[in-house]
């Protein structure tokens, strides 16, 4: 089954390629619909294929990671409580404009929203001070 | 001295006498075509970047040459016709170039070796960030789906007339990648590059005008209000492995991508390995900007009047538009078949980011995403198929150099 699936794509592709070459690179309407088609149809298979591989990578690193969870959890109990910095003693970015406060908007929605902004302005992001970003419910 | 006949020679010389002279009146047509063009490049910002070159590129050459004999030119049409007539003593003959052609005609050995392109694409992958794909990879059915205005617009070409290398240039326009379209052309219809080089980037430009009314037309309100899910995280480890695995996949599959997904591939590797900052560094910025300069006036170069002002540019022009569109329409279908498959979660305005065209497509998603619901956010979902596209439309070129090199 598999070897005469094989057979029959070589063989558009084939006719596909001595179309162009008999035809003086003239093709007949109805060359150029088998081209068109098998052409779609190539890049479908391509890009499926390859979504099939990213999906099998996923799941790999996504077991790997869930794997060595419950192994650092214990650590992480075992560890002394480090004591949280507070907002004013940590340290600025080089080149930030100071500290923005977030409510109900997680971190890296805020900062395509600050990038948005920044764009839609024209002025580059460091001379922007955002103040606080709230989701309007 | 003779002022009279010095006078005489002087005026013979000219450009402005050669305005008068046979088809001389084509490129002045063309000039003011050129000027058009700066309008649009400057005033209008239509993909400034590439848009200006090209535009100022279309302006020195159609001062500087009037048909064969033009030897103070820029850039020689003749000497690449001969360059690509296998009865010439000059076919394949770079030295021949460099002997009797001018400064764009040697810019131009860079188009037409097909390098240009492929170190626009290297910096494109330093410049890219595939998480949001690796994250979702069904947006791999985005991106090529939004492929179909390629082949429908092959197809079209061919109903009207051109042959089936200068078809599948023409068809690569639906691509909506700038590299992609400049390099298979290069390869397979050299004299049409300038004026699908033009409508490539001229429509990319116009993608927030021609995209909304097809999204609009295609999708329903509630549809368009749909508001993702946010997607995994992808770790450090996933992103260094993609480029890897694509490009020996795509590779493999397709031997004709090498020069376009090698080196986006070898860029988005620089950006993510970690270890390559200043390498990456200079690919986004300083090499990218050194080839869109060399790029965009070499590519403008080839817009001589005597072979830009037919009726096969009106043709492409149209042609490449309908390319668009079908691409667009592709894309938002197969949107639409996974809104219906996922029970709503996917929202089909993602679809239309298909089409390559690097983030445009994708802010177009965005805007209209955010107008039918002001809490949706769908840039970052947009992505995927967007980046998936540039490797789509990298397919599709790859598959049509097979067929018809």
């Amino acid at each position: 089954m598999v070897e005469n699936t094989t057979i029959a794509v070589t063989e558009i592709a084939t006719k596909a390629t001595e179309a162009t070459t008999e035809a003086g690179d003239k093709l007949s309407i109805g060359e150029a619909a088998v081209t068109a088609v098998f052409g779609y149809s190539v890049v479908f298979a391509g890009l499926v294929i390859l979504m099939i591989v990213l999906y099998c990578t996923g799941a790999y690193f996504k077991s790997k990671e869930e794997k060595s969870k419950p192994a650092v959890a214990p650590a992480n109990n075992a560890a002394p409580a480090v004591k949280a910095v507070p907002a004013a003693e940590q340290k600025l970015a080089p080149g930030s404009a100071g500290h923005v406060k977030l409510f109900d908007v997680p971190d890296k929605e805020a900062a395509m929203i600050m990038a948005i902004v920044a764009d839609k302005m024209q002025k580059p992001l460091n001379e922007l001070h955002f103040i606080s970003i709230k989701e309007v419910k | 001295m003779d002022v009279i006949e010095t006078l005489k020679t002087l005026w013979n010389d000219s450009g402005f006498q050669s305005f008068f002279v046979d088809s001389g009146w084509k490129n002045l047509v063309m000039i003011v075509i050129s000027c058009l063009l700066l309008y649009l490049g400057i005033k209008k910002k239509f993909e400034p970047l590439l848009l200006v070159g090209i535009a100022f590129g279309c302006l020195l050459v159609n001062l500087s040459y009037f048909g064969e004999g033009s030897s103070d030119a820029l850039y020689h049409l003749d000497l690449w016709d001969n360059f690509l007539d296998p009865e010439h003593e000059d076919y394949h003959s770079y030295g021949a170039i460099l002997k009797h052609g001018g400064l764009l005609d040697i810019l131009y050995i860079g188009v037409k070796a097909g390098v240009y392109p492929s170190l626009i694409f290297m910096g494109v992958g330093a410049m890219t960030d595939f998480g949001p794909l690796i994250s979702n990879p069904k947006s791999l059915l985005l991106g090529a789906a939004a492929q179909m205005g390629v082949f429908l617009a092959f197809f079209g070409a061919i109903c009207l007339g051109f042959t089936g290398q200068e078809a599948a240039s023409i068809g690569i326009i639906g691509g909506a990648d700038g590299p992609t379209a400049i390099f298979l052309t290069t390869r397979l219809a050299p004299h049409l590059l300038g004026a699908i080089a033009i409508a490539a980037y001229s429509y990319m430009a116009l993608i927030p005008m021609i995209q909304p009314p097809i999204m609009k037309a295609l999708t329903t309100e509630k549809e368009r209000q749909v508001k993702m899910e946010q997607s995994r995280t992808v770790s450090k480890t996933e992103k260094i492995i993609f480029p890897i695995i694509v490009a020996m996949f795509v590779i493999l599959l397709l031997p004709s991508t090498a020069p376009l997904v090698g080196c986006l591939m070898l860029g988005n590797l620089w950006r993510e390995c970690g270890v390559t900052e200043r390498l990456s560094d200079t690919v986004q910025n300083a090499l990218m900007n050194i080839v869109t300069v060399f790029l965009g006036i070499s590519v403008g170069a080839t817009t001589a009047a005597t072979r830009f002002l037919s009726m096969q540019t009106i043709k492409i022009v149209v042609l490449g538009l309908t390319a668009f569109c079908f691409s667009t329409i592709g894309g938002l279908l197969v949107g639409k078949l996974m809104y219906k498959l996922s029970g709503g979660k996917i929202n089909p305005l993602i679809g239309s980011a298909g089409v390559s065209a690097v983030p445009m497509a994708a802010r177009v998603s965005q805007m209209e995403g955010q107008k039918a619901n002001p809490k949706n956010f769908l840039l970052m979902h947009a992505m995927g198929p967007n980046v998936a596209g540039v490797i789509g439309s990298a397919i599709a070129a790859g598959f049509l150099l097979a067929v018809f090199k």
